[in-house]
């Protein structure tokens, strides 16, 4: 199924992305391209193969549960681009 | 626990959610501490702020914590367990998702006893998974702006999933009860709703009695006390039983409760806001479950509430009732064996902590705290005092009084009774000499006690006891008046 524009600003809305109409048209057709190459893979028989979210096999490190950061929230907001004391501030959240 | 409602012909269908804040050091992915009440974003580093070229590295205690709940409750655990990306933006979740569980879990299949008026109910689980929590944002009414202080970012959660099988809002406080206490008794999760360490949201539709099929569903939010999900739930399956009467269609959304209006309100729903876009986390390895392992953890479960319950019945030979009571809450069935090891009267001190405990634990707010290190009275000394009722050195009358003594200024109940002369009086000659001064100083009311009078009874028993500053032993009150005002 081909993508239509109304996915392409589906996606964009839940990325937050503002597309001009050039680049919707744009995107679309890289989308559709790169649907179209995943769709050829789904012609291989892989019923005996587990589906593969990893290339590392190995299991997951696990770490010690100790609080070893140290405590700078002055550093941490320091990048922000606006805080309060040592709040990061952002425009008002309406719900 | 109350009585069923009556819906009529509605059956309402319910199923829990609970998210459960891990008692862990640290957050779930770094070295962050993940104590609460810290300095705003004093908790956190390059990894729960998103930063780039960061990578998390799984916490083995959360691991341990969410695996413990898994086996407690039954549940199966899959071989394999993969972290997801669940993506939406928020200002309180700085990555842009959340690192979470998605079709394969940590846990499926399990089950929660409930405790209902009509017996014993299970309440299958759907699934366990691990995720991290989110910051926390703050709304300042004088400004344009909002802050986010991110220092729960990150801190470990596990969600607890039920399916459809609470039938009513009483049920599903039931069910929250009795989950809450088996994290309690596993020691991996508070349990304390005010302060958001256990978050509970319901899923909730209605259909006729007698029909197997599921309406559409509502999912309600913000509801931050057992009393509060029994009253939110409730007023939902009112609500839908109305809007379906009359002649109207439940829309499925997510609901807010409003405690103070007592009333659900739909939430201004974001767009295509449940469209997460599940991915499996690059940045994570599987979680592999190691048999051996998991059988140590289970080798490691500590008693659970259903057997210790049965175990005070058993061996203390309390009430079913009362064991539950006392068992439902981890520190109070350890109050109770405590206080029981010092002196054993098994009935006698489960009435004083049903009673007298309990009720100043609920005064003072101190319900919802896991281990309560301040109990108003200490085991031992409420052992004592029971003690001191059964050799008779006081009556149960008095005892109240030396109790509230104990609650108001501590010490020792032997000493108070001693200081304020409360022993009990049981020399029957002081005893009579009170009776006969009574009798003496109401003629009217022994007349009407011998006309037939019975209940006047009660008032010689009163007037004795406040001639003898309520010390009389009860018994012998009761005795020689009988036998004087029988004339």
């Amino acid at each position: 199924m081909p993508v239509s524009l109304e996915d392409v600003r589906h996606i964009a809305l839940l990325a937050r992305l503002g597309l001009a109409p050039a680049e919707e048209e744009r995107l679309r057709r890289d989308l559709d391209s790169i649907l179209g190459y995943v769709a050829q893979l789904e012609s291989l028989d892989v019923s005996g193969v587990e589906p593969t979210a990893h290339v590392v096999d190995l299991p997951t490190p696990l770490r010690e549960d100790r609080a070893t950061n140290p405590e700078r929230p002055e550093e941490m907001v320091e990048n922000a681009p606006d805080r309060d004391r040592t709040f990061l501030r952002v425009p008002k959240i309406i719900e | 626990m109350s009585d069923a409602p009556d819906y009529g012909p509605w059956e309402p269908v319910i199923g829990l959610e609970v998210h459960a804040q891990m008692l862990t050091e640290s957050k779930l992915f770094c070295g962050c501490s993940a104590k609460f009440g810290a300095e705003p974003n004093a908790h956190t580093c390059p990894v729960c702020m998103g930063m780039p070229g960061v990578l998390p590295v799984l916490n083995r205690r959360a691991v341990e914590f969410a695996t413990r709940t898994a086996l407690a409750t039954g549940c199966e655990i899959p071989r394999i367990a993969r972290w997801a990306r669940k993506n939406y933006f928020y200002p309180d979740l700085p990555k842009g998702y959340q690192i979470s569980m998605y079709d394969e879990p940590l846990a499926v299949a399990g089950g929660v006893e409930v405790e209902t008026p009509e017996g014993t109910r299970r309440v299958r689980l759907t699934r366990i998974h691990m995720e991290e929590d989110a910051g926390k944002n703050v709304h300042d009414a004088h400004d344009d702006h909002s802050l986010v202080d991110l220092n729960r970012a990150g801190v470990p959660l596990m969600e607890i999933v039920s399916e459809p099988d609470i039938r009513s809002a009483a049920e599903a406080a039931d069910y929250l009860r009795s989950l809450r206490a088996i994290l309690q008794y596993l020691a991996v999760c508070d349990g304390n709703m005010e302060e958001g360490s256990m978050r509970c949201d319901a899923n909730v539709s209605i259909r006729r009695r007698g029909t197997t099929e599921l309406g559409t569903r509502t999912e309600i939010k913000n509801m931050n006390s057992f009393r509060s999900v029994e009253r939110a739930i409730d007023v939902e399956i009112r609500r839908q039983i109305e809007v379906v009467e009359g002649g109207g269609r439940i829309v499925q959304e997510t609901r807010l409760w409003d405690a103070d209006r007592g009333q659900t309100f739909p939430m201004r729903s974001k767009e295509a806001a449940h469209d997460y876009r599940y991915f499996p986390d690059p940045d994570l390895l599987p979680l592999v479950s190691d048999p051996a392992w998991v059988e140590e953890v289970r080798r490691g479960l500590p008693e659970l509430p259903a057997a210790r319950r049965d175990r005070f019945v058993r061996d203390h030979g309390i009430p079913p009732y009362d064991a539950a009571v006392l068992t439902a809450r981890r520190d109070v069935a350890d109050y109770f064996e405590a206080a029981l090891a010092a002196h054993p009267n098994p009935k006698s001190i489960s009435n004083w902590i049903m009673g007298d405990i309990l009720r100043l634990v609920r005064e003072r707010k101190l319900d919802d705290a896991l281990v309560i290190t301040e109990w108003p009275v200490a085991p031992a000394a409420l052992a004592k005092l029971v003690a001191l009722i059964d050799d008779g050195t006081i009556s149960g009358k008095i005892a109240k009084t030396v109790f509230e003594e104990m609650v108001a200024g501590g010490g020792d109940p032997a000493s108070i009774v001693e200081k304020k002369g409360l022993r009990q009086v049981t020399d029957t000659g002081a005893i009579e000499a009170a009776v006969d001064a009574v009798i003496a100083a109401s003629p009217d009311k022994v007349a009407e006690y011998r006309s037939g009078k019975d209940k006047l009874f009660g008032f010689f028993v009163g007037q004795v006891m406040k001639a003898t500053g309520g010390k009389a032993n009860p018994q012998a009150v009761n005795d020689l008046l009988r036998s004087k005002l029988a004339g």
